[in-house]
């Protein structure tokens, strides 16, 4: 700061000041409303204070939204994304960068080209192939160059597979493990190949731990990114035991005609939206990290 | 690029790529050719007999009405979604980089917003907007004689969508912001100062010049946010609707695909989107090469 003038300061810290009440006024509105009662909460308009209802509409919205399954199968879906993501393009990055071999360039090449183009783009035919059989590339191809008649056929509608295998197919991850290990020093490897390594031990004791900072990153985006997923979800579940939290929070929603439960919807929402925002707080310093580097 | 210290092996390698390129392959590449070829064919709501027809459905789509207005429609929607919200955080991150005390709690208090699900920012922007009983829809009646209601007037359906996306993508501009603006020399600012640049003018000639690159990156990646990851929000207010008024293009292709059941039409929309897509991400890629310059 070059210079110090109060009125300077002031506006400063009054814009920021308005900023955040811009930034949080939708979640204090939404909150205000999930501690009224019913008919509080259908007042026009809306008392502006705090009600003493919160426990029983979060509870209310518990049992009538089934919470406890849909946040479970959110997690588990958040959590395969962020494993299997990072698991394959660990793995991809290293194979690209720390060996050579014919088809290194080709697949580095088709790998990336997906880099920009998000499942929503191709999510009629991906819908197709999931639903009816996703192994229907694989038998093409073993037919195709074999005597063998393949005719493998698995469905994943309605599981955790389904949820979340179509989703890791991104290159956002493996890219940046690329680059990162691409500024790794020259001499860890050599070293490592001196002293007798397997590429296998080099990837574990000296890669990975060094790697930490960045998966820690990446974590933390790609657990929202699974956890705050709704086209894919809504179209590949259709058991109300299978879907996620973000897609079940729709039905809580007063339609035209209903009782307007606003103050349980919102007690639901405010349920749902808090594991990723609790990750992003906890892990602030890599949150920002990821983000910063995932864009790059 | 590859590691001048490399490891030698023969399966390895090819093993270590495989997942990678099996969920590609399945997940990306298959679903991708199958759209192609489907958008060259008409098939019937069943699925039983499909017809090859040239570019029948890409002529009909150019020539069809409701889709040039959908493409309208979705660069409207992402512009104004873009603009909102990246003036809003490039102002919270110029006062934020100004304020010296609270720099990190104002950080905490502002990067929230970006976990939350875009569906579950729909959630609460209704209840904001809500025509009948809105805490904005009252106070717009009551001061201005307005009578907002976006579920019969175009208009005030798109303003919605367009809050509900960017309220959740200002954090996002907040963070790369502050990151830009930590990174300008402080003795360029102290220079300026001394030769008796007020703040204003330090700000417009200094600090947003040399942001320009990180400006035009965020214009990239907001757009991008606003054609595919809004599907939720639309899907939780609007629907599309009303009179097709919010009918973007990711949203009327799961409309003609998954409702309509109009196969070759959503797969043309699809492959046309990829075009767009590619189309930004190449003019990215320009700007990439014109940051390595601009720093270098």
């Amino acid at each position: 700061m070059v210079e110090r003038t109060p009125i300077l300061d002031f506006l400063t810290y009054f814009f920021l000041i308005l900023g955040v009440v811009i930034v949080g006024f939708p979640v204090l509105y939404t909150i205000i409303a999930a501690t009224l009662p019913l008919e509080d909460v259908s007042k026009v308009p809306m008392p502006f204070m705090f009600g003493d209802q919160f426990l029983v509409n979060i509870k209310a919205a518990w049992e009538k939204g089934n919470l406890g399954t849909q946040i479970l199968n959110s997690f588990i879906m958040a959590t395969g994304i962020t494993i299997g993501k990072i698991t394959v393009s660990l793995l991809g990055a290293f194979s690209i960068v720390y060996f050579d071999y014919k088809f290194r360039v080709i697949a580095f090449i088709s790998v990336f080209c997906t880099l920009m183009l998000p499942v929503e783009v191709r999510i009629l035919p991906t819908y197709e192939m999931a639903a009816v059989n996703f192994l229907e590339p694989v038998n093409y191809l073993v037919n195709l160059f074999s005597n063998v008649e393949l005719e493998l056929e698995w469905n994943l509608l309605d599981s955790y597979t389904g949820l979340i295998l179509p989703l890791i197919a991104s290159a956002t991850c493996t890219f940046l493990f690329r680059q990162f290990f691409l500024t790794v020093p020259e001499e860890l490897c050599e070293a490592a190949k001196m002293d007798g390594a397997s590429p296998m031990t080099f990837l574990r004791k000296i890669l990975i731990p060094l790697s930490k900072t960045n998966i820690a990153a990446l974590v933390v985006i790609e657990f929202v990114y699974g956890y705050n997923q709704y086209l894919w979800p809504l179209l590949i579940t259709t058991n109300p035991k299978m879907i996620t939290a973000v897609i079940g929070l729709q039905n809580l929603i007063p339609q035209a005609d209903d009782i307007p439960e606003w103050n349980i919807a919102l007690a639901a929402a405010l349920l749902v939206m808090l594991p990723p925002i609790l990750v992003v707080l906890f892990m602030q310093r890599w949150f920002i990290k990821g983000l910063v580097d995932a864009e790059k | 690029m590859i590691k001048r210290s490399i490891f030698k092996s023969r399966g390895l390698p090819y093993l270590l790529i495989l997942p990678q390129i099996l969920v590609t392959v399945t997940f990306f590449y298959w679903p991708a050719i199958k759209g192609l070829l489907q958008s060259f064919m008409v098939t019937d709501p069943f699925g039983n007999r499909s017809k090859f027809v040239w570019f029948d459905n890409f002529v009909e789509l150019l020539l069809d009405p409701l889709y040039l207005k959908s493409v309208g429609i979705t660069l409207m929607f992402s512009f104004g979604t873009a603009f909102v919200s990246i003036s809003l955080g490039l102002i919270i991150a110029a006062m934020a980089n100004r304020a010296l005390k609270f720099k990190w709690t104002m950080r905490t208090m502002l990067i929230w917003p970006y976990a939350v699900a875009p569906a579950i920012s729909g959630v609460l922007w209704l209840f904001l907007l809500h025509p009948s009983f809105g805490i904005v829809s009252i106070f717009m009646k009551k001061y201005f004689q307005v009578d907002w209601n976006p579920v019969l007037d175009g208009g005030d359906a798109m303003t919605m969508i367009i809050m509900a996306s960017a309220w959740k993508e200002i954090s996002y501009n907040f963070v790369f912001f502050v990151a830009g603006m930590q990174a300008i020399p402080k003795s360029l600012i102290e220079a300026a100062a001394l030769d008796g640049a007020g703040p204003f003018t330090r700000f417009f000639r200094i600090t947003l010049p040399l942001l320009s690159p990180t400006l035009f990156f965020l214009m990239v990646m907001n757009i991008i946010y606003a054609f595919f990851e809004t599907f939720g929000i639309i899907h939780v207010i609007t629907q599309g609707g009303p009179g097709g008024s919010t009918n973007t293009l990711v949203y009327k292709i799961y409309q003609d695909g998954f409702v309509g059941l109009n196969l070759g039409s959503s797969a043309a929309q699809s492959v046309l989107l990829m075009f767009l897509i590619i189309g930004i991400t190449v003019i990215q890629f320009k700007y990439v090469e014109k940051k390595v310059q601009y720093t270098g």
